[in-house]
């Protein structure tokens, strides 16, 4: 079989025939396998899903215990039979529970890998290459611009900051679902040892990360009323609410974003960001390359992003590789949780 | 250098004044000499070495990667410096013993460039690339192509400079002139280490005292007393210093802008003959016309000789500079900047009388007895006795008898009363490509003028404008939009607008009327770019209260139409 026969593009997303599943549809299909719990992988309704334990509580937390039809945990290097396929998860190192996906099906080992980093993290597992035929891989930070510095660095920028503006509150915009707290993680193991203020909208994703037995130390909900007396302080919200009128209401405010799209400056003027922080939860250029390779696979697939300049690289090394244009993901830009769907892909362009 | 580069690069997302001088300030605290010195010449706009064209830097680029790569990345980043600190390649670490070089100071880069030979530029700027990182390659790359631009004023440089020593701004700027990079002097002066500057400048700048609108004072006719004022013409000009000295027997002249910047250069003419006549020592404040015939050209005809780069005979000889002076701050070693205007006024007459009245006289007062004669005289000022200059009038200024010389904008001393009520002094903001013949230009501009937002000071878009310049003035405003585009909306560009950098317009327009579907709650009728200011910074365009102002006076408020 080819892998073109065992993998199709379809409305809904990457569909395995033989095993008749569906990787991180995006529209509600009878079963389907997700990778990580971001809201562009991961949506509810569903009848069937298959996902890491992990996974699966963050869609319960973010849409309800009736997020599907069915749910059934994936143990991490336990092979699942569906059908004529063999399915494994294995870590991907973007958030917490999230999760390659290898296919194993008429003699073919596809993985889709959907979307990872190869930076330490500590609030989950590590990337694991898996070796394989077909690897498909993301490409969000697809071009040679985007090196994502030592993290250290980025953290000690906001500290320096801090020092330097012991009065100003320091407003540091973070996707809900695992940025946020990989930045708390950070801050802590940089020795910062102050309570760390959230907005509402992060407030659940942070207590069921601490629930998972991640230490992220003291983490208070911000209360309008106080806002006020928060100059000096950390204050993580989503990043659609650091241009609101929600966060002019602290003492001259910073205005900060923890982003891999903070390495292009335009980008972050764009977005009125004074203190830009380039903290990515994808890999970048580097390590897109380097991870490829690392799988040995002959045949690449590009699902979103910046693909022609990975498709391109991919092939000046031999490979062969395709772009599939898909629609529907283009990260980080859902993670603001009020922001509709139809905003995502606006959030992405370049 | 990467220390720097952090600064500049935070400068370059900090849009607050006071938070700009924190930043710099606790970078001149924290750095030693003379890499402070180096950066405070870069940041005051005073390091200047032999450029790298940027051709060489795409030459390097291209030896060490992908030329598709590159084309992509140059496209989604849109600035070559910034692709290229972003895209080069990390040398090869590891192996045995090879390690990354230690990155460059500031100081190493500004005197290796001083001497560094043509042949042996491509190398020595590689081995810097390979040693610095990304930020620290992007400032290396602006500095060197001549692109740095800083997110600070030389005004804000100094201040912070200041600020580390406990001492008012203008106590550097009386010594600044004289003084060369480094600067390890004026540190240690700064510090209370050493003592004040020993080369005092002959011929320093002083920090122009500048006015009020009159229309933001509420009732004037019943709160200023017209005889506690002295009026003259509000000339069409450029504002300028003109100021001689001696040291050691001899005479430095130089000629500054309102800012500070030495445009002494770009006048030789003027320079040459203050400096031959023997009797101009001093410091002049006046505005720089161009006179034909002892005739006022209009700021059209200044705008030419000033677009100029290279200064020709020919050009001096059409466009001769003059200058019509106002006040006079000093005179020989006297400093007169604390007496009242009355008497500075009469010792200009005094001074002026003596010199050469084909490059410089004194502007005349224009007499009034109450406010409704010069209200009469600023209407048609050809009557009141500006004659055939009466064009290049634009208003009067009211100047109290008793005021002294205060830098800045003290309040109730000096009023200007533009005579044209519907012109404004706005920043461009955002430009949008024309039609038909125009659409290879940005020809549509929205202007914003000041207001106080949340954050600060910020800029309140006012009016479109797509008409009122030359097909000459298109060209550079044009040239302007794309060399200054921070960001891309489909067709739309915005271009850099801050306090200190951006570009402020003259708008003209027919009347206001208040408005609920603009964002400033005023909109305008036929505006206009009637002329564009290169020579301004951003920070002096209006503020809304000035338009409010208009509002109220002219009632032009007659609701939404359509
Ligand atoms: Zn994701
Ligand atoms: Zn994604």
């Amino acid at each position: 079989m080819r892998p073109t026969d065992i993998l199709k593009i379809t409305p809904q997303g990457l569909y395995c025939a033989p095993g008749d599943f569906h990787i991180d549809p995006v529209r509600p299909v009878s079963r389907a396998l997700i990778t990580h719990g971001h809201s562009d992988h991961a949506r509810s309704g569903h009848e069937a899903v298959l996902a890491t334990a992990e996974t699966l509580r963050i869609m319960a937390v973010r849409y309800g215990e009736g997020f599907c039809g069915s749910a059934q945990a994936a143990r991490l290097g336990e092979p699942i039979r569906l059908g004529d396929a063999r399915v494994t998860f294995r870590p991907a190192g973007h958030v917490l529970g999230s999760a390659q996906i290898l296919i194993e099906a008429g003699g073919q080992r596809i993985v889709a890998s959907g979307d990872y980093k190869r930076a330490r993290d500590p609030t989950c597992l590590p990337f694991e290459p898996i070796a394989c035929d077909v690897f498909i891989t993301e490409a969000t930070f697809g071009l040679p611009v985007f090196r994502h510095p030592d993290m250290k660095g980025e953290v000690r920028k906001l500290l320096d900051s801090l020092a330097l503006f012991p009065d100003r509150t320091h407003i540091v915009g973070a996707y809900a679902l695992g940025k946020a707290q990989r930045l708390m993680a950070l801050l802590r193991e940089a020795g910062y040892d102050r309570p760390i203020h959230v907005h509402g909208a992060m407030e659940r994703l942070t207590e069921f990360y601490q629930s998972e037995g991640i230490p992220l130390g003291d983490i208070r909900k911000v209360v309008a009323a106080e806002r006020g007396r928060l100059g000096g302080e950390i204050v993580i919200c989503p990043p659609s609410a650091i241009q609101d009128l929600w966060a002019r209401r602290f003492p001259d405010p910073v205005t900060s974003f923890a982003s891999g799209w903070m390495r292009v400056r335009a980008r972050a003027r764009q977005k009125g960001v004074e203190l830009p922080l380039i903290v990515s939860d994808h890999s970048d250029w580097d390590d897109l390359c380097a991870t490829i390779r690392e799988t040995g696979a002959g045949e690449i697939w590009v699902t979103h992003g910046e693909e022609d300049a990975l498709v391109h690289w991919c092939r000046t090394i031999g490979l062969e590789a395709r772009p599939l244009h898909m629609i529907g993901y283009g990260d980080e830009g859902e993670e603001s949780e009020a922001a509709d769907p139809g905003a995502t892909s606006a959030e992405t362009a370049p | 250098m990467n220390r720097f580069a952090a600064l500049l690069d935070r400068l370059a997302y900090e849009p607050r004044r006071n938070a700009k001088i924190r930043l710099a300030a606790a970078y001149l605290r924290e750095t030693p000499d003379p890499d402070r010195g180096y950066a405070l010449a870069a940041m005051t706009g005073g390091l200047s070495f032999r450029n790298a064209k940027a051709g060489l830097i795409r030459g390097l680029i291209a030896e060490r990667t992908d030329p598709v790569l590159f084309g992509l990345s140059y496209d989604y980043v849109g600035d070559l410096s910034e692709t290229v600190a972003l895209m080069w390649p990390a040398p090869q670490a590891g192996g045995t013993g090879h390690n990354r070089p230690p990155a460059p100071t500031l100081t190493e880069v500004v005197e290796t460039l001083a001497t560094a030979s043509r042949s042996d530029l491509p190398g020595v700027i590689a081995g810097w690339l390979d040693s610095l990182d990304e930020t620290g390659r992007w400032a290396l790359l602006k500095l060197i192509t001549g692109n740095l631009r800083i997110g600070l004023s030389a005004r804000l440089a100094k201040t912070a400079l200041a600020q580390i020593g406990g001492m008012e701004p203008n106590a550097i700027e009386e010594v600044w002139h004289g003084l060369k990079p480094p600067y390890a002097e004026l540190f240690a002066w700064v510090e209370g280490r050493g003592a004040r500057p020993e080369s005092v400048d002959p011929a320093p700048f002083r920090p122009p005292m500048l006015s009020h609108p009159l229309e933001d004072v509420a009732d004037f006719r019943a709160v200023l007393d017209p005889a506690a004022f002295s009026a003259e013409w509000k000339w069409d000009g450029i504002r300028v210093q003109a100021v001689a000295g001696f040291h050691e027997g001899r005479k430095t002249t130089r000629l500054y802008s309102r800012t500070g910047e030495e445009i002494s250069g770009a006048f030789p003419d003027l320079i040459e003959a203050l400096d031959r006549d023997q009797r101009f020592v001093g410091a002049v404040d006046g505005e720089l016309l161009i006179l034909r015939d002892r005739r006022v050209q209009s700021f059209n005809v200044l705008q030419q000789r000033l677009n100029r780069k290279t200064i020709s005979p020919k050009l001096i000889q059409d466009f001769p500079a003059h200058i019509r002076a106002y006040d006079l701050l000093a005179e020989g070693t006297q400093d007169l900047r604390t007496l009242p205007f009355a008497e500075r006024r009469a010792r200009l007459e005094a001074f002026a009388a003596g010199l050469d009245p084909e490059r410089i006289d004194v502007s005349p007062i224009v007499p009034f007895a109450d406010w409704d004669a010069l209200t009469a005289a600023r209407a048609d000022p050809a009557q009141a006795g500006a004659g055939v200059d009466a064009e290049a009038v634009e208003g009067v200024m009211i100047k109290r008898l008793d005021s002294p010389y205060v830098p800045g904008r003290p309040k109730g001393l000096w009023f200007k009363w533009k005579r044209d009520p519907f012109v404004v002094d706005a920043v461009l903001m955002y430009a949008q490509r024309g039609h038909g013949k125009r659409s290879s230009f940005y020809s549509d501009y929205t202007f914003g003028v000041w207001r106080d937002g949340e954050a600060g000071l910020e800029l309140v878009p006012v009016g479109k404008a797509y008409f009122g310049f030359t097909d000459e003035e298109l060209a550079q405003l044009d040239r302007f939009v794309r060399k200054h585009t921070i960001n891309r909306f489909g067709p739309v560009r915005e271009v850099t607008h801050s306090a200190d950098t951006g570009l402020v317009l003259e708008v003209a327009f027919e009347g206001l009327q208040r408005s609920t579907r603009h964002r400033s709650g005023i909109a305008m009728r036929f505006p206009r770019v009637s002329r564009i200011r290169w020579d301004k910074p951003p920070r002096e365009a209006d503020r809304i209260e000035t338009l409010e102002a208009l509002i109220r006076e002219y009632g032009t408020n007659e609701g939404e139409s359509g």
